[in-house]
């Protein structure tokens, strides 16, 4: 069989091969904190990206490393996309020392300074405002460098979203405000709560450019957050992608899912996986082979077994830590003593 | 020194703040062309320019995300929200955001952010615009809350709160924008640290504890009392969180009685919490419970009368003191 | 439900022993009432309730001590249910309470003692309840009398733990009758407080109703356990001897001008409207007192590391009872007049005899009297009362041939044997202390002046 050397969407074989394992290692990443929080090893609450993966994948690929990215608490995939480490992001959800926020934020709060994951937030749309403030900063220092901001149909219901959409358009903030409609804000169907039925009026609305994206493709949103982080980036202010998608398992781990039918999860599951039209997609192309694919899983698989080890056996935070990083000093008590 | 007011002292110290660092710069509704609701950034605008001195639409959630966004991207934004009545649309990103960002992401993130927010009331402002409220913001592990009451305080407090790498809540008061104090001469770069309280009074039978507003209505209260031979000490604590609290007990082992003068309201409140921590370290050295001074339980009414009458006054603190200094004791 | 605590009576009290239970278990109590006969280190003390209801549980049994604070035993309504740790009967039946009986957890019979709580209820009713407001509702500044719970500001209680101040006899002037800071150290200032002597009981003060305990015959010999009194007595009067280093400056006094003036006195005094007599010593104690207010270096406490000299005169009186020796202090003695002392020492030896000395009337003396002269004893040496600096021990009076201008005259003749604390006192001054008490017992008429 002769390997292509064609390129889809400018990106070439390698660059396709790495996405199509990054997908794979976000599905095997969930699946394996599933099993971890199913055994205890994981508590409070957590959101799986499980579905969602070509949006992750399709647009932090799109962006450069010194490129920020804010997001909600369904933040998994995005800080492995952007550069974390599965074991540094599963030792976080078991609340070890070696987490990314060494233990104290959980699922809902990762961070990286270096690689530019600025959270995680578990309030819904708390993070657009904030991302606007990151993009106001790089614009005032005249740098180059855009924000991605990622958040679900659900923050679209608050305050916050007009509030951020509205500043961004009046400063020309360089954000790309990346909506990942999976359907439902936790029980809300999107239909019910958006008095519109896209995005597309809403960016409008806030006089800036917007697209409404299938989400179930990888290449799709690769290419529409391109085109945003362009803009962006030279200076053209904002853009709202809608990117429609869906989450195959619930909200979060303990969610039935009783506003949606067995039904319409089974359509999703078998027509819609995101992973496998990509797959069929490269085969068809002749981009890769069966076997670099199984390949491929098989490493996602193995990383994320490394990372569940990793975790399990990496140490808690030292009791010392409770009181840390409250301030900047480690200063906590209300009461401050300067004597004694 | 010379003698200028409290709002010409903010003025100042965020002036010389932006000549020193190219990062800091003001954002708020109508700090720039209006020049500030209460003229604190007047004249801002004009020199140093809208990139650096920014009217933001209304929308205090957002434009308080964007600060917070701002500090994390390494600027330095202080922000004003015109009052601490708006705040409230805030609180998310004061309290969520702001305040447990550094310690929920294990001390990665760095928010070097002002808040500036007058509170307070006494001009007939009615419910919506007296509020006090700092004691809802100085529960909040992670934040920083102060509240100068003088000149010298507002201007060496504002800079050390800008310098400061932790978020800091800088409560100022409506009615103090005017008054005039002392402050060293111009070249002259002086801060003020944000832990510490003043003892403004020096005295053996009381220690008046107090803050914003209240400290002024407080040293008149002590000259009436001084008349009759009362003399109290008192504390101006300008720091609400942390609070020097060794400055508060030594002062209380001298005097063995405390009055607190605030202009909030009673329950759960500063005073309260206050109280409550002095008997939580000086419980033996107590001569008498301590007294709170407050102001009504009511929300501010409009009218002249009844708003005169809803918040506390001088007599209100000469009775507080008198209730606990026995007669006896002081030398008519 | 209301714990009986063992009360603190005197300023040494540690711990008391339950002599005797007045009322019982189930029995009626009116605030006021007496509930207990307690033996202390000095003296016995019937202990009273605080609180009416019925003494639901006695907590601690006859012949048992506890220390103060502790509770000894519970008053409440009858049908009010005990404490989780504490099980009992609330019967009407006078019951001897035992140790045993009160292990945890045992069901005792709560079901008839609620019925008969049931009708206890009716009768008690309202009188409980108002004894109950009555305890809460003490608005006056009656901690001295100690009616009910004493209020004191921290400070205030620190300050008198600090002197050993037995704050439950002050008057308090805060609110609610509340003693605070100033009402301690007013007291501190005016009266003599127990000086900050390390480790310094207070004088040696025991009075006991109780009969010297009977020994027990094993044969060889009879041994007779030690009262609280002779224990104190043991422990305070060794730890005198072996502290102080005590000397002896005797003094021999010729007494006849002073029988002269007694006469005088007593014969006017026999017309007086309240007519008394005067003793000897109540004119030595008049002596001895203007003597110290001359001398005040003698009235004087050793700390460890200064003198403190009180500015005023208590003088104590030895009073040898079958049980012990008890001492109680003629308070300011310099300002009383001669009847006033010979009344007041009667007084306070009335009160000694019968066991009816409280805890004020022997304490805070600066200097004591001990008289033996009506035993015929020529002259003998005291132990130091601590923590006092010196003691005058009198001796009988005798006539004695004494040389006078070449004759050998006979002539009524004392011997006074004073012992000084050497760290506090020296030895002339002692001795010119001595002279003087002498001076003035000899030209008596000094002490009307």
């Amino acid at each position: 069989m002769a390997i292509s050397n064609l390129t889809l969407a400018g990106l070439t074989r390698t660059q396709l091969l790495e996405m199509h394992y990054k997908m794979a290692l976000l599905r095997r990443f969930e699946e394996k904190s599933a099993e971890e929080y199913t055994r205890g090893k994981i508590g409070g609450f957590m959101h799986l990206y499980i579905g969602q993966e070509a949006v992750g994948v399709g647009a932090i690929t799109a962006l450069r490393p010194d490129d920020k990215i804010l997001s909600s608490y369904r933040e998994h995939g995005h800080a492995i996309v952007k550069g974390m480490e599965p074991r540094v992001v599963m030792a976080e959800l078991f609340g070890k020392i070696t987490g990314c926020s060494k233990g104290k934020g959980g699922s809902m709060h990762m961070w990286s300074n270096e690689l530019g994951v600025l959270g995680g937030n578990a309030i819904v749309a708390a993070q657009m405002p904030i991302a606007a403030g990151v993009g106001l900063a790089m614009q005032y220092q005249e740098l180059d460098t855009i924000v991605a901001c990622f958040f679900g149909d659900g923050a679209v219901d608050e305050g916050a979203f007009h509030e951020a959409l509205n500043l961004a358009s009046i400063w020309n903030l360089p954000v790309v405000y990346i909506c990942e409609n999976n359907q439902y804000s936790m029980g809300m169907a999107v239909q019910k709560a958006w008095a519109v039925d896209s995005l597309l009026p809403r960016a409008a609305g806030h006089n800036m450019p917007g697209e409404q994206i299938d989400g179930m493709d990888v290449i799709e949103v690769y290419e529409s957050t391109k085109r945003a982080v362009e803009r962006a980036r030279s200076g053209q202010g904002p853009t709202l992608l809608e990117i429609k998608t869906y989450r195959f398992r619930g909200h979060s781990m303990t969610d039935p899912a009783y506003y949606r039918t067995r039904d319409e999860e089974q359509q999703w599951r078998t027509t819609r996986d995101p992973i496998g039209i990509f797959e069929k997609k490269l085969l068809e192309l002749d981009l890769a082979t069966q076997n670099e694919i199984d390949a491929n899983d098989a490493r996602a698989t193995q990383v994320a077994e490394d990372a569940a080890e990793f975790a399990e056996n990496s140490p808690d935070p030292a009791l010392e830590e409770l009181y840390t990083d409250v301030m900047v000093d480690n200063s906590t008590a209300l009461a401050r003593r300067h004597e004694v | 020194m010379r003698t200028i007011t409290f709002r010409d002292a903010l003025r100042e110290a965020i002036r010389e703040e932006m000549q020193r660092d190219e990062r800091v710069f003001i954002l708020g509704e109508d700090i720039a062309g209006y020049g500030g609701t209460y003229a604190v950034s007047k004249g801002l605008f004009e020199e140093f320019g809208e990139k650096r001195v920014r009217d933001t639409p209304l929308a205090e959630e957002v434009i308080t995300g964007a600060a917070i966004g701002a500090a994390l991207g390494g600027l330095r934004p202080i922000l004003e929200l015109m009052t601490i009545n708006f705040s409230l649309l805030a609180s998310d990103q004061i309290v969520n955001q702001a305040a447990k960002f550094r310690y929920m992401f294990g001390g990665q993130p760095e928010i070097r952010l002002v808040v500036r927010m007058p509170g307070g009331g006494g001009a007939q402002r009615g419910a919506q615009h007296s509020q006090m409220l700092e004691s809802w913001y100085a529960h909040i592990p992670g934040l920083k809350v102060v509240m100068p009451a003088t000149p010298y305080d507002a201007k060496g407090m504002l800079k050390s709160a800008v310098r400061d790498p932790d978020p800091v809540l800088f409560i100022e008061h409506e009615l103090l924008y005017n008054i005039k104090g002392e402050v060293p001469d111009e070249d002259v770069d002086y801060t003020v640290p944000l832990d510490r309280g003043e003892v403004r009074r020096e005295g053996q039978h009381v220690t008046i504890i107090t803050f914003s507003r209240m400290l002024h209505v407080t040293m008149q209260a002590v000259e009436d009392l001084a008349k009759e031979g009362i003399e109290a000490e008192v504390i101006d604590l300008r720091s609400i969180r942390p609070i020097d609290i060794d400055l508060i007990i030594n002062s209380v082992k001298k005097t063995n009685r405390v009055v607190i003068a605030e202009e909030g309201w009673k329950y759960y409140g500063t005073g309260q919490g206050l109280a409550a921590l002095i008997y939580e370290y000086a419980f033996d050295y107590m001569d008498a419970p301590v007294q709170h001074v407050n102001s009504a339980d009511v929300p501010m009414p409009y009218s002249k009368v009844l708003e005169r009458a809803a918040l506390p006054n001088k007599s209100d603190i000469v009775n507080a003191v008198k209730a606990i200094v026995p007669q006896a004791l002081v030398r008519g | 439900m209301k714990t009986v605590e063992m009360p603190k009576m005197g300023d040494t009290m540690e711990e008391g022993k339950i002599l005797r239970w007045i009322k019982h278990e189930g029995d009626l109590v009116n605030k006021g009432e007496s509930l207990a006969e307690v033996e202390t280190d000095k003296v016995n003390i019937e202990i009273e309730a605080f609180a009416s209801g019925v003494l639901r549980k006695i907590l601690v049994p006859e012949g048992e001590s506890a220390p103060i604070g502790t509770g000894i035993a519970l008053i409440g309504a009858p049908d009010e249910p005990l404490p989780g740790n504490v099980s009992g009967n609330g019967s009407t039946r006078v019951t001897a309470s035992t140790p045993t009986e009160m292990e945890k957890g045992e069901k005792t019979s709560e079901a008839p003692a609620q019925k008969q709580g049931g009708l206890l209820r009716e009768e008690i009713g309202a009188g409980y309840l108002q004894g109950a407001s009555q305890e809460v509702n003490v608005q006056t500044a009656r901690t001295t009398e100690s009616q009910g719970r004493v209020f004191i500001s921290p400070i205030a209680r620190r300050l008198a733990e600090e002197n050993q101040l037995d704050y439950t006899r002050i008057h308090g002037t805060g609110p609610n009758g509340r003693i605070i800071k100033m009402d301690i150290e007013a007291v501190l200032t005016q009266q003599q407080a127990v000086p900050a002597v390390p480790a310094a009981p207070a004088p040696i003060q025991a009075i006991a109703p109780e009969a010297v305990p009977a020994g027990i015959d094993t044969g060889e010999v009879i041994e007779i356990p030690l009262t609280a009194m002779r224990r104190t007595i043991a422990k305070r009067l060794s730890q005198s001897m072996q502290t102080a280093p005590h000397f002896y400056v005797t003094s021999i006094i010729d007494t006849g001008k002073l029988a002269e003036l007694r006469k005088q006195i007593n014969e006017y005094a026999e017309k007086d409207s309240a007519p008394v007599k005067v003793s000897f010593n109540d004119l030595i104690i008049k002596a001895v007192a203007r003597a110290l207010l001359r001398m005040p270096q003698v009235n004087v406490s050793f700390a460890e590391d200064r003198l403190i000299q009180k500015k005023q005169v208590h003088i104590g009186m030895a009073v040898a009872l079958e049980q012990g020796l008890i001492v109680p202090v003629v308070r300011n003695a310099d300002q009383r007049g001669i009847l006033d002392i010979a009344r007041e020492s009667q007084r306070l030896a009335e009160l000694a005899h019968t066991g009816k000395l409280r805890p004020e009337d022997f304490s805070g003396g600066t200097f004591t009297v001990s008289n033996l002269g009506m035993f015929d004893v020529d002259s003998f040496t005291a132990v130091i009362n601590p923590p006092e600096s010196a003691i005058l021990a009198v001796g009988s009076i005798t006539p004695t041939p004494v040389v006078v201008d070449g004759q050998i005259v006979v002539r009524d003749r004392m011997k006074v044997t004073l012992s000084s604390d050497h760290r506090a006192i020296d030895g002339a001054t002692a001795a010119r202390f001595l002279q003087e008490v002498k001076r003035l017992l000899e030209e008596p008429f000094g002490l009307l002046l």
